[in-house]
């Protein structure tokens, strides 16, 4: 176990050097399907957030009881029951934003994302270190979410988080709101960042 | 490491030694006979003279809607395409045409009336993400100057749609009316057959003349810059299906008419679906090819709620060419 990453070094890693998003390319269903407009975005990543950071704990405090064989199962049975709490919260509070999302909050948890960071990190390590992991991993998740909704929503209707910053002769790119936008935002955005990361390592060699 | 580092020296060793042996015989794998004029740059400069035709007929008919609107499309295709080539630090290739080429069929496919900026961004859209993300010219898998125009149209639907054209004949002041095909699908009116023809009607720049289409398409069949056989197997198969819908309807031939040369259906069938980058290599293919996108057209001018779908069809078909080439790869002889 020695050789295995410290809290600190799970929860920098989480927001930029192992993005979820441009780095690991995981969860991308609903990083393609909620990015049309900050509000969906952000609601999606604080739903995240809470899954992933309480299916960390658990399966941190029970990962002395995980068979090998039986571990997906149990991953799974614990991430649905907070995402279930999280689809009947968001239903209960903010109705409106939960139709929007529809299917997408349920969906939650199929989100590779929270699997890979229970068998990776919170099946092998201490509550704390596992804690650490998923608050660093629902950053880096939230950052890659907003950066994508704010180009698609500044573009494609001169808002953000509803409000106007772009003047009103701006002629709205509806594409941008519709799903063609949402593969060709986040496909610029992972390349932009490739290329931030070869001129780095450029540099540093 | 020190073992590829070997292999990498005796690969050079092979190649320098190589070179030294063909001075005397040239030997190469087939295609033998080849002729050794033909270059990417003469090809495009064959297409532009094709153009000619069509883009002296909308100057004609839109008068300054279509001086601005090819000005804007060349002006900053050949921009995108010098910034995005220096992004890769390749080396420069404004002169094969091929940018100017993407730049004046992009505009030809808009309408007149549409704002300055749609020409820019669907330009830079053709050339970015229509052509050097893939990897350039020869690289692209879909006809870059409709990666653009597709781009505008879902983006600036409203600056695109029929509603907003402006038909400047020359002889009276602006016109605004819907484009032939579309008036004839929502309000089932028809436009005489010499208006279709020389393109005295309502439309994107380029695609309201079919006479004008069709000469500078037979030029481009003749110099077989073009292949003949994707252009005859869209028309034929758009023909063969409007016929049929016609007969069904028991029409009196004018809408038969009316989807052969109205609409894009001419500039399309020669200008845009023949690009050799994104259409298939094989005589069958190209049949096949050309039967696509003539089926796919006519689904989305009667099924669909365009108007018209010689775009999309073309978009879709060069989706397909990849298999289209495996599907049809000649068996060398010998092999099962």
């Amino acid at each position: 176990m020695a050789d295995q990453p410290t809290a600190f070094e799970r929860f920098v890693q989480g927001i930029l050097p192992e993005n979820p998003v441009y780095r690991q390319l995981l969860g991308l269903c609903p990083t393609l399907a909620v990015t049309n407009g900050m509000k969906p975005a952000l609601t999606m990543a604080c739903s995240v957030a809470f899954v992933l950071l309480c299916a960390n704990i658990v399966i941190s405090l029970i990962r002395d009881l995980l068979k090998p064989h039986l571990r997906i199962v149990v991953f799974t049975l614990t991430i649905a029951t907070f995402v279930t709490i999280a689809d009947r919260f968001l239903a209960a509070y903010l109705f409106q934003m939960s139709k929007t999302l529809g299917p997408y909050i349920p969906l939650i948890i199929v989100n590779c994302l929270i699997i890979c960071r229970c068998e990776v990190c919170a099946s092998k390590q201490s509550v704390f270190t596992a804690a650490a992991d998923a608050i660093g991993q629902a950053i880096g998740f939230g950052l890659a979410l907003s950066s994508i909704a704010a180009v698609r929503e500044i573009l494609g209707t001169g808002m953000f988080f509803g409000m106007r910053v772009l003047p009103e002769v701006w002629p709205d790119w509806v594409i941008m709101v519709l799903p063609p936008g949402a593969f060709l935002t986040l496909g610029l955005l992972l390349g932009l960042v490739n290329w931030v990361g070869i001129i780095k390592s450029r540099r540093s060699s | 490491m020190p073992d590829s580092n070997k292999k990498l020296d005796t690969i050079k060793d092979f190649k320098s030694s190589d070179v030294k042996e063909n001075t005397a015989i040239h030997v190469a794998p087939s295609p033998h006979i080849r002729d050794t004029k033909a270059n990417t740059q003469k090809m495009m400069i064959d297409v532009l003279i094709a153009l000619t035709p069509v883009v002296l007929v909308s100057v004609y008919l839109f008068r300054a809607y279509a001086v601005k609107q090819l000005l804007i499309c060349l002006v900053s295709c050949l921009i995108a395409e010098y910034v995005f080539v220096r992004m890769r630090g390749r080396s420069m290739t404004l002169k094969d045409c091929s940018a100017g080429v993407t730049g004046i069929i992009l505009a030809l496919s808009l309408p007149g009336s549409a704002p300055w900026f749609v020409g820019v961004i669907a330009s830079v859209v053709a050339m970015g993400i229509g052509k050097i993300i893939f990897g350039g010219l020869g690289m692209n898998i879909f006809n870059p100057a409709m990666v653009g125009r597709a781009f505008v149209m879902i983006a600036f639907a409203g600056l695109m749609s029929a509603g907003s054209y402006e038909n400047i004949t020359g002889l009276v002041d602006a016109v605004s009316g819907a484009t032939p095909l579309s008036a004839m699908k929502f309000n089932n009116t028809s436009v005489e057959f010499s208006h279709l023809f020389f393109g005295n009607t309502n439309g994107s720049i380029g695609e309201t003349s079919s006479a004008a289409c069709i000469i500078g398409g037979l030029f481009l069949v003749f110099k077989k810059t073009a292949s003949w056989q994707i252009p005859v197997s869209i028309v034929l198969t758009v023909l063969a299906i409007a016929g049929i819908t016609d007969v069904a309807k028991a029409g009196s031939g004018l809408f038969i008419v009316h989807h052969l040369f109205s609409g894009a259906l001419m500039f399309g069938a020669f200008f845009i679906a023949t690009d050799p980058v994104t259409s298939p290599l094989t005589s069958k293919g190209k049949w096949i090819f050309g039967f696509g996108t003539g089926m796919l057209i006519m689904i989305i001018r009667l099924f669909s709620g365009y108007p018209e779908g010689v775009m999309f069809a073309v978009l879709m078909m060069n989706a397909v060419t990849p298999l289209i080439n495996r599907w049809t790869n000649p068996q060398p002889m010998g092999e099962a």
